[in-house]
Parts: structure tokens; sequence; C-alpha cells
């Protein structure tokens, strides 16, 4: 990574019973989820960044440029960040293809996709006539998310985007946020509060908690960051594993090849040589320290184990390394002490197949099938 | 019975005059009013709605000794145009404008501060610049507010007689409007005259509120 690349922000902001202070550098491509409890002060970050939040003091740099330092700040039109608010604020006075050109007809003239190139991405050229108020509430966000990208940012900025819409409007939207992830060249930040949507969706994770960045990285690192664990709960605590399909079996079980060896899970539905994201839940994961024999489960990794850490309850998360393999298991600690588990010691990590689950397959970089 | 009609057409005038002025002063006055984070906005709040509780008189009386030749305004007035404030037409669109300042700002204020500031958001994240978001989205969106100021500042300064009377007198074809001209056949005891303004008056004013309300049932309708 270059010096100037990306996002650099120091963030300072004071108000009654909430103190903001972030400092972050921000990779310049891919997805980083800002997560945190609600009051955490994401919205408040991305607001700041997006030059919205006119109290907040501080720097903050995009690529070299400088959008805010000490009382000098680029107004927030001139930034040229695309912003998907939680309500999607569709123009209500407009058509749907007018809302989408109204970013593009303020942006420099340069190439890049047209209204009918996003609204085919999107699934939204059926709407293009009708106005915003005759939408649904699914269809409103992905036009939202349309007219922001348009705008041809330099970074797209999302606050929640699904928070507004129900569970089946979540899972209709995902796999176009996951689109536009892939075909955009652009960093994109999304904030968010949902553990699911962050493993599905994030290359790269700021934790943050009462206002301060309490952990920052790549996806997979963070998420397997045992000191994380609280903040995304215990029940969701767990590692996300890149994996290529190698094979789709004949009984219904697809091979895939990972950093620590092969991993068999029910049919994942993509085509073989796509690299796709599966999640593994700490609770799911057992340790043996022989390799066991005469058992069920399919997905057993020789292991490492790198660090213990205690819980507040009577669990305990035990990360393990296999080969470039992280996997994360959440036992009591009546077991741990039982086994005399300890930093270095080698072991077994049992998967049971009904660990990786379907819901949980994101798309990689190729995009979706379905 | 011959019913003299000018009074008629120089009210229209009055209030043509007026509404467009005024207009023109209330669209940046009530967005600056919406988005404002200033200490003074209650105040300055409250300075615009007093013609609503004021007693007509008491807003004529002031206005006349603000306009008088005497005074400071006034007097830059004369030295300027040679015309005096009081007992003029000018002086009518502007007592006027300031009697119907809080018919155009309270309903403008209100749209912009309901439906835009959140789309106006969006405009700003989207390349749009100060002016360009106030016309592309702010106005659009309140258009129904600004409507409604339009008609009501009309119809206000249709049905002005305190104010006039004591700032514009009853001169014909120069300030005197219909309100003056029904009360002066009533003094004179013209009733017939009178009675005509009076419909016409009566007439229209319920046209207006028909209009107002008919359209906000429609705005309502077309956001279903």
């Amino acid at each position: 990574m270059n010096g100037s690349e990306g996002l650099f922000l120091t963030i300072r902001l004071a108000r009654p019973g909430f103190n903001l202070s972030v400092l972050a550098r921000l990779p310049p491509l891919g997805l980083t989820a800002v997560f945190g409890r609600s009051g955490a002060g994401k919205s408040t970050v991305l607001r700041a960044i997006a030059g919205l939040e006119t109290e907040a003091q501080g720097e903050i740099r995009f690529n070299g440029t400088v959008w805010q330092a000490g009382q000098g700040r680029m107004p927030a039109h001139k930034r040229r960040i695309g912003y998907v608010f939680q309500d999607a604020r569709l123009f209500p006075h407009m058509s749907v293809r007018r809302n989408l050109e109204y970013g593009l007809d303020r942006a420099p003239r340069q190439p890049g996709p047209t209204v009918e190139d996003v609204a085919a991405l999107l699934g939204i050229g059926h709407l293009l006539d009708r106005r915003p108020a005759t939408l649904s509430g699914g269809e409103a966000q992905r036009v939202a998310m349309g007219r922001a990208f348009l705008s041809r940012p330099q970074l797209l900025l999302m606050d929640e985007p699904l928070a507004a819409l129900d569970q089946p409007r979540k899972a209709e939207i995902l796999p176009y946020i996951e689109k536009l992830r892939d075909v955009a060249e652009i960093p994109i930040l999304y904030v968010s509060h949902s553990v699911a949507e962050v493993a599905r969706l994030a290359n790269h994770i700021v934790l943050m908690e009462e206002g301060s960045v309490v952990l920052a990285g790549p996806a997979h690192t963070v998420m397997a960051d045992p000191t994380a664990a609280p903040f995304f709960g215990v029940r969701e605590a767990g590692v996300l594993i890149e994996a290529t399909i190698v094979a789709h079996h004949a009984d219904g079980l697809t091979e895939l090849a990972t950093r620590g060896g092969p991993l068999y899970l029910p049919h994942a539905g993509r085509a073989p040589g796509s690299v796709i994201r599966v999640r593994v839940l700490a609770q799911d994961v057992m340790i043996a320290l022989r390799k066991p024999e005469g058992i069920s489960a399919l997905n057993v990794f020789p292991v490492t184990v790198t660090r213990i850490r205690d819980g507040d309850g009577p669990g305990v998360l035990v990360s393990l390394a296999s080969g470039g393999l992280d996997l994360m298991a959440r036992i009591t600690k009546r077991s741990a002490n039982a086994l005399g588990l300890r930093p270095g010691l080698s072991c077994h990590a049992v998967l049971k197949t009904v660990a990786v689950d379907p819901s949980d397959i994101g798309a990689g970089a190729d995009g979706p099938t379905g | 019975m011959t019913v003299d009609l000018g009074p008629l057409w120089l009210t229209v005038k009055l209030a043509a005059v007026t509404t467009v002025l005024l207009m023109l002063f209330a669209m940046p006055f009530s967005w600056w009013l919406a988005h404002t984070r200033s200490r003074w906005k209650p105040a300055i709040e409250a300075v615009t709605a007093l013609p609503l509780v004021l007693p007509p008189t008491v807003l004529g009386f002031y206005l006349l000794i603000l306009m008088s030749p005497n005074s400071t305004l006034g007097g830059a007035w004369v030295s300027m145009t040679g015309d005096t404030l009081t007992f003029s037409f000018t002086g009518l669109v502007i007592a006027s404008m300031i009697y119907s300042l809080p018919f155009a700002v309270q309903p403008l204020q209100a749209a912009f501060e309901q439906a835009g500031l959140r789309a106006v958001e969006a405009a700003r994240t989207l390349g749009a610049g100060p002016i360009d978001r106030f016309w592309s989205v702010a106005l659009p969106m309140a258009r129904r507010g600004l409507l409604t100021a339009a008609i009501l500042t009309f119809a206000h300064t249709i049905g002005e007689f305190g104010v006039v009377l004591m700032v514009g007198g009853n001169i014909p074809g120069e300030t005197k409007v219909i309100s003056i001209a029904i009360y002066e056949h009533v003094e004179t005891i013209r009733y017939a005259e009178a009675h005509v303004l009076s419909a016409i008056l009566m007439v229209f004013s319920f046209m207006v509120l028909l209009v107002v309300y008919v359209s906000n049932r429609q705005g309502q309708v077309s956001l279903r």
C-alpha cells in the first residue's frame, strides 16, 4: 500500500454523554465494515468522512487529497463520495431514472457505467419510469445504491443500508451489495451492527466501541481474534475461511480446498473453481488431543493451539492454526483444563459438517450465481 | 347604482405585486430559518409571527411612523424618489409585505423542514452545491408549501384593511382598495354598492380556500 493511498482519518467530536475519538487508516480497495453496537459512533464517523458532520474536528485525507484539516473543510458536494443512507432518501418529485441521473449529471465527465448498466446490475431496470413513492423498501434501497454508485464516487459510504428492512428484504439485497462490491473499483465503507452482514461482505473490519476503534484489520484476522468475540457475541464468534470449490461429489457433498486442507460441506451450488467464503462458528468446533477415529464428523484438521482466552462465563475461546488456516473453538474451562490445552500444543479440530451453514456461504470474487 | 370597480383592480394589483415580491424574499429567508442553528432563531421567528397577533392598527401605526417623510427611512425615500412612502402605492406594497410575512414564511419553512432536509443532504453527497440543491431538490419538494404560501399571501393582502387605512388612506387609484371602498360605502349608507363588493370578496375568498384545500388533498393522494 502506497503511503498516501486509502483513507486516513483522525476525528474527534464531543457531545454530551458521547466522546468520539477515531484514528484509522483504511485500505484503498475492498469493503471495510465498520462494526459496533448502536451508539458506538459508527454513523457519526461515516458522516464526518462525508463532510456532513460539521462539528467533527481533526483530519481526513483520501488518496492524498485533504478533505479536512484544522479549520479547512472541503464541502461535502466536492468530495466525490457516494452515500447510501439507512432511509433511501430518493427524490420523490423525480422518476427513478432521474434519481439515478442526479449524481451522474453532476459528476465529472469520465467513462464509467451507464444508467442502464447499473440498473441491470441492481435489477431495477423495470422500475426506471416509476416514482419513488411506488417502490418497496428493498427496491428503493437498490435505487439509492445505484444513484450513489452512478455519481462516479471515489469512495462509497453505506450507512446500515439494510437496517430499516425486514429479513426477506435483507436477503434480497445482500447479493446486490456483493455485486456492487465486486464491480466497483473503489473502496466501500459499510456501517453495520449485524455480524451476519459483516461476515458475508467485509474484506476488512473496523471494530468500534463507545466512540473508539477497538480493533481493525483484514476480516478473517479480526473475526478470528478472540478479543473481538465479545463484540460479535459468543454465539456469533467464529472464523471466515476463503475456500475454492474443487468438486461436487455424487453423494451431495462439495469438496473445497482451504489453506488448511480439504473441507467438505453440503452441496454449495457453485461451479468448481469458484472462490467462496464460509464461516465456521467457534461453538461448532470441538478439540481432540488425538486424531479421532470412528467419528461421524468429516472435517478434522490437525492444528496447533495458538492462544487461549478466558471469557466471563464458564467458556474459553481457543485459537487454533492449521497451516494458513485459523480456527476458533469455544469450549468450557473445565474441558480446556482436562485436555491440558496450552499454546503450542498440537491437537485436532473437529468441525461438524453442519457447522458450515449454507446460509453463511457468501460470494467470492466472481459474484453469486443465484 | 353604479359600482366603481377601480378599487377591485387596485386590490388585485396590490395583492399580485405583494405576493411576487414577498415570495422572492420569503423563499431564501424561510430556507435559512429552516436550516439555521443560530441562537437568534426563536427571536426571529417570533418577530416574523408578530403580524399574526398584533391588531393591524398597531402595525399600521408603527409603519406610518417609520415611513413618514420625517423619519429616517421615509426621509431617505423622499430624497431618492421625490415621493412619499405614506399614502402611496409603494408604501402599501411594503406594508402589505410585512403584514403578510407570516403567511408566506410559515408554510414555506414548515415545507422546507418537513420534506427537504434529509433529501437535501442526499443531494449534497451527490455533488450538488448549495444553490443547485435548493433549486433541484428543496424547492420542488416544498412546492405545495410554496403554493400555499403564495395563495395565502395573495388572499390575505386582498382582505387587508387596518394597515391600509393607517398608512395608505383613501386615495382613488393609489391606495383605495376594496376593503376601504366597502367601508366608505357603508359609512355613506350606500348598501347596494357595499353588497356587490362584499359579495365579490366573499366568493373570491371561498374560491381561494377551496383551491388550497383541493390541492392539499390531491397532494396527499398522489403520495400514496
